[in-house]
């Protein structure tokens, strides 16, 4: 407690960095994910191309990822773009399913429906089906939120700095404080997106709610 | 009018859904599809607004051939109507009804006027206006759904098994609000089931198909039951059909007899000077027919609980069918025959029924 | 490129001890023996958990908040804690197991249990009906029909236990991550790189395997197998 009370200002600015690198690339995937699961989901053959394809950039570990990243992107190995991209790959590779199951949950009916009304193209896409799929999309945000805060930390290993950084100091100065002072940092970090994305959701969703309470 | 003309629907696979269909569905009326499934009946109405284009022949409306026009603008200028609404969960009922003024271009006050005033017009309480479909019942949901459908007020309304996912109950009342509806609006009607009975009871005329999507028969309900074309079209309107003609024979003048009645809660003195040795007693509460009850099995006053309650009741000027089951529920073999307010007229008995059947010189329609 | 091709294609560095192929094989041992322990321990739990019902809230909740862990900073306090009291190779072998036994558990908890809990209440209520035991409909229905998620849950935790025992390098643990963190301390981006590839191309494998049991173990009738939904899956770190 005396550590975090000493450290509270490099705590507080670890924290801001390593939320910029959480959040950033949330929405650069969540950006992307929306035209790729809407492409995966009409079209059958783009469909298990783009679902298993971007599932497999998800089995690689997110250390091998981070240093992989300059041989693509021709970045220096210290460069905090190395794991906004990376995560965005994450991302994206989470949210591209989930995309598609929350397009897939628009019940027929209500697509034939909005088809007969002449609502057309892009108008029924984002008037229709992207709102009645946000609760689903909206589950996978949290869970790839939440990874995205643990991932993040791990590219203190490589010396950039965030509070995973607090991890690595203290396992080299083994010093227990700031490894613990790091790991509460993280979990409210999550915490506090977690309910974020909740919160958007309910007002973005209020026939949620009134269907719960029906 | 809308009319298929050589109408035929060939899926990629193969699949030879519509074939050569012809037949005018006039303005004002209801035409009912029916036929089992993979008769093609679903595929017919949607090729009406193009949900599905035909592979050959051509639909017009009203002279028009629906292939020159948009799509979209040949949609939004027809209401449809699916078994489960299709409602978006995610805008409340008001918003869901106004969706096609809005498209239209309306603008909000009148769209929402208009639809507040569907609302009402089917029966639905203004406090669901704010609702979720998800916190209505199926009921309420296939209501809103048809709102929904006439909220632009088109011409020409698409109904696809509309009442099939409610309960009889309810299906049946959603019938009758749909022919009082029907009667005051006078919309052109495709509508599609596989019930039978909803087809006879619904349609103006009504279109047998069968499977491979050909037409069996067009003719109107009574026509269909007292004159089947082909063993097809008999089986598939299936048994009693003789009776259930008699569903649209206008009752003519029928010997309807005085009854003697007592009042509920009469007693059991009061029955049996009424009775006279008869079994069977009618019963009635401020005028209105409520059940028979037999003297000899009383207590001391005529309760609810002691009425036979399996008589149906007929309406003066209703149907042959509706007096002739009257005749046959009741106990008393008389049946009971009521004014348009449900009070008591007098009774008839099966006998005088046939007699009128028979007498009936025109014999079935045909 | 060029710099891991050459160091990939250095044939000293396919030899010995601190070599390519016995460091890939490190790394496998020490996944499947963490996979194995946490299998056994947690697929009966998530299948008991899944038939009684009993226990439910916690699996979700203890689900949940493990995700929410950074993997990195649970692995240093364990060894911080426990390392001092042991000794020798184990003294930060067995503090990286345990973290990599309790990072495993609740993706094959959450998949055996979503597995049996999901299965249709008639088909086991058809199964009482004929007459089958508690253990019979256990063993002959829920189990086979739980199979895709038991095995979604198992791909899951085995890829977290993979991305996790690479990172355990930095705790001087052997396997593949030695490349990755030895190549960082000596600025040898070449080694670092190689190394990131093969642990990407071996994980890949490792799925593809698993796959392939799971296409053999899964009955036909259950295919498409429903993938873990997004909230249940839990990613690797």
């Amino acid at each position: 407690m005396t550590w975090f009370l000493d450290h509270l200002a490099l705590v507080g600015s670890l924290l801001l960095v390593h939320a910029w690198l959480a959040v950033v690339p949330l929405l650069l995937g969540l950006i992307i994910a929306i035209p790729l699961g809407w492409l995966a989901e009409r079209n059958r053959v783009l469909r298990p191309i783009l679902v298993v394809g971007t599932g497999l950039l998800y089995t690689i570990p997110s250390l091998a990822l981070f240093i992989l990243m300059p041989l693509v992107l021709g970045t220096g190995i210290l460069d905090p773009l190395n794991v906004i991209i990376a995560l965005t790959v994450y991302t994206v590779a989470l949210l591209v399913r989930t995309v598609v199951d929350g397009l897939s949950a628009v019940p027929e009916t209500v697509r034939q429906a909005a088809i007969a009304m002449g609502i057309g193209g892009a108008r029924r896409f984002f008037t229709v089906e992207l709102p009645l799929a946000v609760p689903v999309i909206s589950s996978g945000l949290r869970v790839a939120a939440v990874s995205n805060v643990s991932i993040v930390s791990i590219a203190a290993l490589l010396g950039i700095a965030q509070l995973g950084s607090l991890f690595t100091d203290g396992f080299a100065r083994d010093f227990l404080d700031p490894i613990v002072v790091g790991i509460v940092a993280c979990l409210v970090l999550s915490v506090v997106l977690d309910a974020l994305i909740i919160g958007v959701t309910r007002v973005l969703t209020p026939w949620v709610a009134a269907r719960s309470a029906a | 009018m809308i009319t298929f003309d050589k109408v035929t629907k060939v899926y990629p696979d193969g699949t030879r859904a519509v074939d050569g269909l012809s037949l005018d569905l006039p303005t004002g009326k209801i035409t009912v599809f029916v036929g089992p499934s993979g008769c093609g009946k679903t595929t017919s109405l949607r090729m009406i607004n193009r949900m599905i284009e035909p592979t050959s022949g051509t639909i017009g409306i009203d002279g028009r051939p629906t292939s020159s026009l948009d799509p979209v603008t040949l949609r939004r200028g027809i209401g449809y109507v699916i078994q489960s609404g299709g409602l978006f969960a995610h805008r409340t009922v008001l918003e869901n009804i106004a969706t096609v003024p809005l498209l239209l271009g309306w603008g909000k006050a009148k769209a929402y006027g208009a639809a507040r005033e569907l609302i009402e017009r089917m029966g639905l309480d203004a406090s669901l206006t704010s609702k979720y479909p998800a916190q209505l019942s199926g009921g309420q949901q296939q209501r809103v759904g048809v709102a929904r459908a006439l909220a632009a007020d088109p011409p020409v309304m698409l109904m696809d098994e509309p009442f099939s996912a409610v309960d009889p109950q309810v299906r049946e009342q959603l019938q009758d609000e749909f022919l009082r509806l029907q009667a005051e609006l006078g919309k052109t009607i495709v509508f599609v089931t596989h019930d039978i009975d909803e087809a006879t009871k619904l349609g103006d005329q009504v279109a047998v198909l069968r499977v491979g999507g050909t037409l069996a028969q067009l003719a109107p309900p009574a026509d269909l039951l007292a004159d089947p074309v082909d063993d097809f079209v008999a089986d598939f309107i299936g048994r009693d059909r003789g009776y259930r003609a008699l569903a649209f024979v206008a009752a003519p003048a029928l010997p309807i007899q005085p009854e003697a009645t007592v009042e509920l809660g009469a007693t059991r003195e009061q029955v049996a000077a009424v009775a006279a040795g008869a079994p069977w007693v009618l019963v009635v509460e401020d005028g209105a027919p409520v059940g028979w009850v037999a003297p000899e099995r009383l207590g001391a006053t005529v309760g609810r609980d002691d009425l036979h309650r399996g008589g149906t009741v007929a309406r003066v000027g209703g149907s042959l069918r509706a007096a002739l089951d009257a005749a046959l529920s009741s106990p008393s073999r008389r049946g009971v025959l009521a004014d348009d307010d449900g009070r008591l007229v007098g009774t008839v008995s099966a006998t005088d029924v046939l007699t009128e059947i028979e007498r009936d010189e025109t014999g079935p329609p045909s | 490129m060029n710099l891991v091709w050459a160091w990939l294609a250095d044939p000293a560095h396919w030899q010995g001890t601190g070599g390519i192929p016995a460091r890939i094989a490190e790394h496998l041992l020490y996944s499947a023996l963490v996979l194995v322990l946490a299998a056994a321990v947690a697929v009966p739990l998530g299948l008991w958990i899944g038939h009684t019902g009993r226990g439910r809230v916690v699996v979700v909740n203890v689900v949940n908040g493990m995700r929410s862990v950074p993997t990195l900073g649970l692995l240093y306090v364990s060894v911080l804690v426990l390392a001092p009291r042991l000794r020798g190779d184990w003294a930060f072998l067995t503090p990286a197991i345990i973290v990599l036994f309790l990072l495993a558990m609740p993706p094959i908890l959450a998949g055996a249990y979503a597995g049996v809990a999901e299965v249709d209440p008639g088909v086991r209520d058809a199964a009482r009906g004929m007459g089958m035991s508690g253990l019979e409909v256990l063993w002959g229905v829920e189990i086979p029909c739980a199979l895709p998620l038991i095995f979604s849950g198992l791909r899951s935790a085995t890829l977290q236990v993979i991305a996790t025992a690479t990172v355990a390098a930095s705790v001087s643990v052997g396997g593949l991550g030695r490349f990755l963190i030895d190549g960082l301390a000596a600025r040898d981006y070449g080694q670092m790189a190689g190394g990131a590839l093969l642990i990407g191309l071996v994980a890949l494998a490792v799925d593809g395997v698993f796959a392939l049991v799971q296409r053999v173990a899964v009955s036909p009738g259950l295919r498409p197998a429903r993938p873990l939904k997004t909230h249940e899956a839990i990613p690797a770190s």
